[in-house]
């Protein structure tokens, strides 16, 4: 009886605040017909929304990904004095509200910031600034963990057998940390395209220039177009949901191995 | 080659996030301290942090008691589709917290299908942070259920012990700390979270107000020297609060 009560209390919650809520938002975008919500998310505004999306998460993750291996090495395989507050600081992004990053890139590359730059706030790099820095730890968190568990032994085999260091961390790091990584990137991947409080608040939100896809959405919604909101939501939901699958799989492989 | 790559580490954290940090820091107090405490005591900033922090607060405490059900139903029920069930807890990591806010809005909101409008209202504000939490704690406390030995509590129940205090007594104590560190994240990311909640509370101040959008308009009028100071006020409390629990946990663990 109380497993019932449980397993429904369960579902009910996640029904009411998951499910019905993220199934609603695919009625409503297409409740006008399809041809509506396709045409709310081809015309010019919304393409490159989604291009500038497409470019600053493909230059913000290579990035996050090099820093997360390198990182992840270092910690993994030296001490060093200070190492513990570098290991915590890492996971600040983590801890700080998207306006606050937004605030303290103003504050450093905006006009009247500490490196009196004229053209990062209000323009893409201050964008991709801000997306690097939301996404910064992923890779890290799920290499180190790999590196740590896997020691030594066999990179020291690699090197006493001649390997030089690049054919070390080529063909025995590399092959050892790979679904870390990939799980790693692809984390990092969907907060930098899901990402809004940050790039709002540096992007200076110009229609047709500086909009992401989240802006778009919040774009849309403010000037009451519901249908191209929820359009525009609806894709980067599927974008969501390509990533959640992604991940499934991925932990199935992981647990396999 | 350490000592460069540690050095390319170190340099790019400072580059992207411990400079920025520290800038608001430093535009925190350039007007000195008693702007500062202006800044964090302003009517309209002290009802927008209370809100957020109490609301946090209730988040959190609804995360624990949910969280740990899902997780216990996850673990210990058996029943069709639960892989996808499994699989749905990360939604809210995955959608874009801009959507979030859309998709509550879809069927909560003023032209929803089922007549309830909760939009512009706390209970939105509420509905927003359960939302985007929700997976925190039922993620920290799923593998710590999944690896509780049984035979402790099947000992308890040849014993005579009743359910609730078998849950109470023996499975309780040993999920603590995990849900201590789940109930942390939630926190920390309620106290700070922006996207979910920009559309759906309407963002009326003293009603529906919470600090980072707050902030959010602050710096949208140009006043950076107040949201740089209400910024490090919201920065304090979510360490001390992380600090706070992953204390509690580390002596939980030690126990």
């Amino acid at each position: 009886m109380s497993k019932y009560v449980l397993r429904f209390t369960a579902l009910g919650y996640l029904a009411a605040l998951l499910v019905v809520p993220v199934g609603m938002v695919f009625y409503r975008a297409f409740e006008k017909g399809f041809a509506n919500a396709w045409e709310a998310v081809t015309t010019p505004p919304a393409q490159h929304a989604f291009y500038l999306t497409c470019v600053i998460t493909l230059i913000a993750v290579p990035l996050n990904a090099i820093f997360g291996v390198v990182t992840a090495w270092v910690l993994a395989r030296y001490d060093f004095r200070g190492k513990r507050v570098f290991d915590v600081l890492i996971d600040l992004p983590f801890a700080v509200s998207p306006v606050i990053v937004g605030l303290a890139l103003i504050l450093v590359w905006g006009r009247d910031g500490w490196f009196h730059m004229t053209n990062v706030i209000f323009s893409t790099p201050g964008m991709i600034l801000a997306t690097i820095f939301i996404s910064l730890p992923f890779v890290v968190r799920e290499v180190l963990p790999v590196l740590e568990e896997e020691g030594t032994d066999q990179e020291e085999a690699g090197s006493t057998l001649g390997a030089r260091g690049w054919q070390v961390f080529w063909r025995i790091t590399l092959p050892t940390i790979r679904w870390g990584l990939t799980y790693g990137i692809i984390l990092a991947t969907a907060r930098s395209i899901g990402e809004f409080g940050a790039v709002a608040v540096v992007s200076g939100k110009i229609s047709g220039r500086t909009e992401t896809m989240t802006v778009f959405v919040e774009d849309r919604f403010q000037s009451l177009d519901l249908t191209g909101a929820y359009a525009a939501g609806v894709v980067l939901a599927l974008l969501g949901i390509t990533v959640l699958t992604l991940m499934t799989l991925l932990q199935r492989r992981h647990q396999r191995i | 080659m350490p000592v460069v790559l540690g050095g390319y580490s170190v340099a790019w954290l400072t580059l992207i996030v411990l400079i920025p940090l520290s800038a608001v820091v430093v535009r925190s107090l350039d007007d000195g301290l008693a702007e500062f405490w202006d800044a964090i005591t302003a009517p309209q900033a002290q009802a927008a942090i209370r809100l957020t922090l109490v609301i946090s607060a209730i988040v959190a405490l609804i995360d624990a008691v949910m969280g740990t059900l899902i997780a216990w139903v996850l673990v210990r029920d058996e029943f069709p589709g639960k892989r996808f069930v499994n699989a749905v807890i990360d939604l809210p990591f995955a959608l874009p917290t801009i959507v979030a806010g859309l998709v509550l809005l879809a069927l909560y909101g003023p032209s929803g299908p089922i007549g309830i409008n909760i939009a512009y209202t706390r209970v939105a504000l509420l509905l927003a942070l359960l939302f985007i939490t929700l997976p925190f704690v039922v993620r920290a406390v799923q593998p710590v259920l999944m690896a509780l030995e049984r035979d402790v509590e099947e000992a308890a129940e040849s014993l005579g012990a009743k359910p609730l205090t078998i849950f109470r007594r023996i499975i309780l104590p040993a999920l603590r700390p995990a849900m201590l560190a789940g109930v942390g994240l939630s926190f920390g990311r309620a106290v700070g979270e922006f996207g979910s909640v920009v559309l759906i509370s309407g963002n009326l101040p003293y009603k529906t107000e919470v600090a980072s959008v707050l902030v959010y308009g602050q710096i949208e009028s140009d006043n950076t020297t107040g949201a740089a100071a209400v910024s490090v006020l919201l920065l304090a409390v979510s360490f001390a609060v992380l600090m706070g629990i992953s204390f509690i946990a580390r002596r939980g663990h030690v126990q």
